[in-house]
């Protein structure tokens, strides 16, 4: 089964997509690796690869979580399936 | 696993080189022209030609000195011609590299000119290359080998499968006696509380938290902004990475998952120990990391790339490894291996492991990697401040 997106940690807010074809609307197959579990997810923004996707619905000043670990907040309220970066999050620390 | 040997060359002291380069090593600036004119007249030398030695003082100079010293006495340095302008630093250069045992010799430029200098030493590179060419390689021990990692332009490919893979790798040969290092201050910041919880004792934790937070101060003494327009970079970002903190956790995926630090070391200071993996206080910048990470006596690298970093070193090889399917196509001549299946779930990250394993030691054997064959030989100081 082909893997569209990767999560690090069960507990992470976001996936990496690893294909170069992720459209909008598209039905995703993930890949939790700490669990080998697989999750399903429909994106709502066209997300290039190696590029992050949300897995659920976050508000602005959130903490993205990602190796299980703090990465960074949310800078506008995100909805799962969009596209995650400088756009939308920002670094807490410099 | 099984035991890994490979075929290397003894040095004087003991140490193991996988390389027999005769370097021609300028003090300064200056003498660059004379060290690559000497390398031009004899073949199968190796001149190293750098910005830095003029005027610098204290810490910054012990640095330069540290790293020409290093350089010079490296393993996979068979001999080395040095080059001043004047005698004096020379010639501490000079002895610094003659503590190995190894063939050394030293000439400056004031009261001789380029000419005569570059025709003096020209003799002695020609008897030292000549020599060299004799050495034989002979089989040796995974214990004999020290290993450096740095990772660069990196993306979130790198924290999930090329980093993971040198962490795999580290944590298969950390039991079996390698010598292992990791650097990076900058590019930890985010992670620093997982990384010091890897230190192998509260002393060498309290080291490396004294380290980290010297470098924050000197980011925050200079930074004009919140660093976004450098950390992460241009690359990382188009990679799609977004903040520092998450290439910090990518970053250390490279000393694995089990694997404890067992010191750390200054910039190009090499490790006392013994056995085991050591942390670096290094800029975070591919070629100025590598640099100091020879200087320090490592023989070989391992580089996890994303974006597609294509740096390389004069004196150790650097390997290259990704799992970014479109810079495994897009840039194969730079890749010495791919592991992009990790992603597709095709390769599982001990396969990657082991993969890496297989080509470190061909590398250590006399396989050139993807950045010799290409000519990449970054040799770059660096520069802690002003010069006096």
């Amino acid at each position: 089964m082909p893997t569209d997106f990767i999560v690090h940690d069960k507990t992470d807010t976001v996936g990496v997509v690893v294909v170069e074809d992720v459209k909008s609307g598209k039905e995703l197959t993930g890949w939790i690796m700490e669990t080998n579990e697989t999750i399903n997810l429909k994106s709502i923004d066209a997300v290039p690869l190696g590029h992050k996707i949300a897995l659920k619905d976050t508000k602005a000043d959130e903490t993205v979580l990602k190796y299980g670990h703090d990465v960074g907040r949310t800078v506008a309220n995100i909805g799962q399936g969009r596209h995650v970066h400088t756009h939308n999050m920002k670094t807490k620390r410099w | 696993m099984g035991f890994h040997k490979f075929f290397g060359y003894r040095r004087e002291n003991g140490r193991i080189g996988i390389r027999n380069h005769v370097v021609i090593l300028p003090l300064d600036d200056l003498s660059n022209a004379a060290a690559e004119a000497v390398a031009n007249n004899i073949k199968g030398t190796l001149a190293l030609p750098h910005a830095y030695g003029r005027l610098q003082f204290g810490e910054d100079l012990e640095l330069l000195f540290r790293t020409l010293i290093g350089t010079g006495s490296n393993p996979n340095v068979a001999a080395c011609v040095v080059i001043g302008i004047e005698p004096g630093w020379t010639g501490r250069i000079v002895d610094g590299i003659a503590e190995t045992g190894k063939p050394v010799a030293g000439f400056s430029i004031e009261g001789n000119g380029d000419i005569s200098t570059i025709a003096a030493a020209s003799r002695k590179a020609q008897e030292f290359v000549q020599w060299a060419s004799e050495k034989q390689r002979e089989e040796c021990a995974i214990q004999d080998l020290f290993i450096s990692t740095k990772c660069g332009e990196s993306d979130t490919t790198s924290g999930l499968a090329s980093c993971p893979t040198v962490g795999n790798l580290i944590d298969k040969l950390d039991p079996l006696g390698a010598t292992t290092c990791f650097g990076e201050t900058s590019e930890l910041t985010g992670a620093e509380v997982v990384c010091a919880s890897r230190a192998v004792n509260k002393e060498v934790a309290d080291k490396f938290w004294q380290v980290f937070k010297a470098y924050q101060e000197v980011i925050d003494r200079h930074k004009t902004n919140d660093l976004s327009e450098s950390q992460p970079t241009k690359g990382n970002i188009a990679g799609g990475l977004t903040t520092i903190e998450e290439k910090a956790f990518g970053n250390l995926q490279k000393i694995g998952r089990k694997t404890k630090f067992i010191d750390v070391l200054k910039p190009a200071e090499a490790p006392a120990k013994g056995a085991g993996l050591y942390y670096m206080d290094t800029s975070s910048a591919a070629a100025e990391c590598v640099t100091l990470q020879a200087a320090a006596g490592f023989v070989v690298h391992l580089f996890p790339t994303g974006q597609g970093n294509i740096i390389g070193n004069p004196i150790e090889p650097v390997i290259k490894l990704t799992a970014n399917p479109k810079t495994a196509r897009t840039m194969a001549e730079h890749v010495d291996l791919d592991v992009s299946g990790i992603l597709r779930r095709e390769m599982t990250l001990d396969e990657a492991g082991d993969r890496l394993i297989d080509i470190m030691i061909r590398t250590c054997n006399g396989r050139l990697t993807c950045a010799e064959a290409l000519g990449h030989r970054e040799f770059v100081m660096t520069k802690l401040y002003q010069s006096a």
